[in-house]
């Protein structure tokens, strides 16, 4: 790993109540790389994100593009470019596609930069769907456009580093592989992307790094294609049934 | 009655009902943006109608010190953070807007013939003073505690209220005042006949809604209100900050309310007192809208000024209960219409 990284995680810890749901997380993300985090259902992969997003009150230390960030705070951490995708999209639903890209150019806008309808350009270009329903409302798409607007709009943001939370949940297995396509294609791009993953076996295969984090813990971390051939990896997380998921990300 | 008699209430009805329905707009819009139910709204009405009758009778309005106080309590609640983070540019222009507005434009209003400088150059100086105190109070009364339950923010909105009767006593004693009227033509067609301040009352209530429709629709600023209003989480997301919502759409409801005032101060004598009332009706067409749709509130509004004229001629003495007693059928007929609206995603 190289000196700098773009992301830096120390000991960050998030309760809810009394009940500890990250204890202690250490993780980092460079320039350029796709991190994946797997895990169980309730291992706190969403809880990490939100707090490394300030959408959470955490203890510990995050250090983002340099600078340390003792509790993040969500307008903070925007407009420092990163940006998150939530798993549940978030998207503004009586509003059309267009006015929720234009929106995830917001903060951008309100720092002096006005060139929010190139970037709109770039993202109808990445995502033709989105062009051709650009009137439409966010409410009225299917599933798999919802979750490539709200890539889409996070991506208005020209975001360091995108954190995608879930981005395949609930999605019929073609649309998968269309998201995979995209992470891969935003790879290519040059976006830092921290993607967390119930598809394990297809988050491996994109990601660079990867950490399985259990009961609020890191357990096991390493170089993505290394950890996929990990047999307590197999076995807990892909399975030898579960061939069915590496062909979608092909 | 008579036809010549149903035109002139409705004629009165029309001009009050868009008074309602601008102030019904406000409540929808700072309800759906804030979640704070905004009983003060009224309360602009009547400092508006107030400072341009000041204004009118050459006296420099007590409200301006006003604005220079809440300013100065902003500042220094918000300086010494900034001075802490060291961001200079954002400290200078909460100075700027808080404190240096505030001071030149009183020490303006002392210099100038308040009284001689006509019309326009009177409403333009009410709302200079009376709009920027909608973001101060938003700073200074809710933003603390934006994120608590609606009774919370309901009963701060009280408290705002009640405070602003008790100091608009104070700024303006508690003799009624009327302003001139914009205009005394009058305008016959056949049995109708309208007057100059019904039409500017109409023609402002048009632009104004043009206007807000234009912000909300092409605007990004405009657009990340109305995200705010449908989404938090995602808005925040978007580096929407809730503050800034916040000040803007009472930036706006300020506008609104005092020019509301200045519309009808012509119209009817206004009291320290007198703007509770007539928010309160804007606030019933605002609850024929279920609190979230305008055009609905806006419909409502008409209707309770149409009702209001009608009841003054049958039954004067019981037209405010009418009209308040209005809301008890829409309510009976919301809450049997919709049974899990806190499900909703």
């Amino acid at each position: 790993m190289s000196a700098t990284p773009l992301l830096q995680v120390k000991d960050l810890s998030v309760s809810y109540g009394k009940i500890e749901a990250l204890t202690k997380a250490n993780l980092s993300v460079n320039q350029g790389q796709i991190v994946t985090v797997i895990g169980p259902n309730g291992a706190g992969k969403t809880t990490l994100l939100s707090a490394i997003m300030g959408l959470l009150p955490s203890q510990g230390e995050v250090t983002f593009d340099g600078t340390i960030e003792k509790v993040p705070e969500v307008e903070r951490m925007v407009s420092r470019s990163l940006s998150l995708v939530p798993e549940k999209r978030e998207l503004f639903s009586d509003m059309s596609v267009s006015d929720n890209l234009v929106l995830g150019a917001f903060q951008r806008y309100r720092n002096g930069q006005r060139d929010y309808k190139d970037t709109l350009e770039e993202i109808y270009s990445l995502f033709p769907r989105l062009k051709e329903r650009q009137h439409q409302l966010a409410g009225t798409l299917s599933g798999g456009e919802r979750q490539m607007l709200a890539v889409g709009r996070a991506l208005m943001g020209k975001p360091k580093l995108l954190m995608l939370d879930e981005p395949s949940l609930g999605l019929a297995p073609l649309i998968v592989r269309e998201i995979f396509r995209i992470i891969t294609e935003l790879k290519k791009r040059g976006v830092s992307i921290l993607l967390i993953e119930q598809n394990a076996r297809a988050a491996l295969q994109v990601a660079d790094y990867a950490y399985v984090l259990e009961t609020g813990q890191v357990v096991m971390e390493g170089v993505a294609h290394e950890l996929s051939d990990s047999p307590q990896i197999i076995e807990t997380y892909l399975g030898l049934g579960g061939k069915h998921q590496a062909i979608l990300t092909t | 009655m008579d036809a010549q008699i149903a035109l002139l209430l409705s004629q009165d009805g029309i001009t009050n009902g868009a008074i309602y329905a601008l102030l019904a707009l406000a409540l929808v819009m700072v309800f759906a943006v804030t979640r704070i139910i905004f009983i003060p709204q009224g309360e602009f009405v009547s400092y508006g109608a107030l400072t341009m009758a000041m204004f009118q009778t050459g006296l420099v309005p007590s409200t301006i010190w006003l604005l220079v106080i809440l300013g100065i309590v902003v500042v220094l609640l918000d300086s010494l953070a900034l001075i802490k983070t060291k961001q200079n540019q954002k400290l200078f222009k909460l100075l700027g807007i808080n404190l240096a507005y505030p001071l030149v434009l009183a020490g303006l209003l002392y210099l100038l013939p308040v009284k001689d400088m006509g019309m326009l150059l009177q409403t333009l100086f009410t709302l200079a003073i009376l709009v920027p105190m909608g973001p101060m109070l938003y700073r200074l009364a809710f933003q603390p505690v934006a994120s608590a339950s609606v009774l919370t923010l309901l009963i701060i909105s009280v408290a705002v209220h009640v405070m602003m009767v008790g100091l608009g006593l104070i700024f303006f004693g508690a003799e009624g005042l009327r302003t001139e009227a914009f205009s005394d033509a009058r305008f016959e067609w056949g049995m109708l006949s309208v007057n100059g301040q019904t039409l500017w009352v109409i023609a402002s209530f048009f632009s104004l809604i043009t206007a807000l429709y234009l912000f909300f629709e092409r605007t990004i600023y405009g657009k990340a209100l109305r995200a705010t209003a449908l989404n938090r989480v995602g808005a925040r997301l978007m580096g929407i900050p809730p503050a800034l919502s916040g000040k803007l759409t009472f930036f706006l409801a300020a506008l609104i309310g005092a020019l509301s005032g200045i519309l009808i101060a012509p119209i009817t004598t206004i009291y320290y007192d007198t703007g509770f009332i007539i928010g309160l009706k804007g606030f019933v067409a605002a609850i024929i809208g279920g609190l979230v749709s305008y055009p609905l509130a806006a419909g409502g509004a008409i209707l309770v000024g149409l009702i209001e004229a009608f009841s003054s001629f049958w039954a004067s003495e019981y037209k405010e209960i009418i009209v308040f007693t209005l809301i008890i059928p829409v309510l009976l007929w919301r809450s049997l219409r919709s049974h899990s609206m806190e499900d909703e995603e």
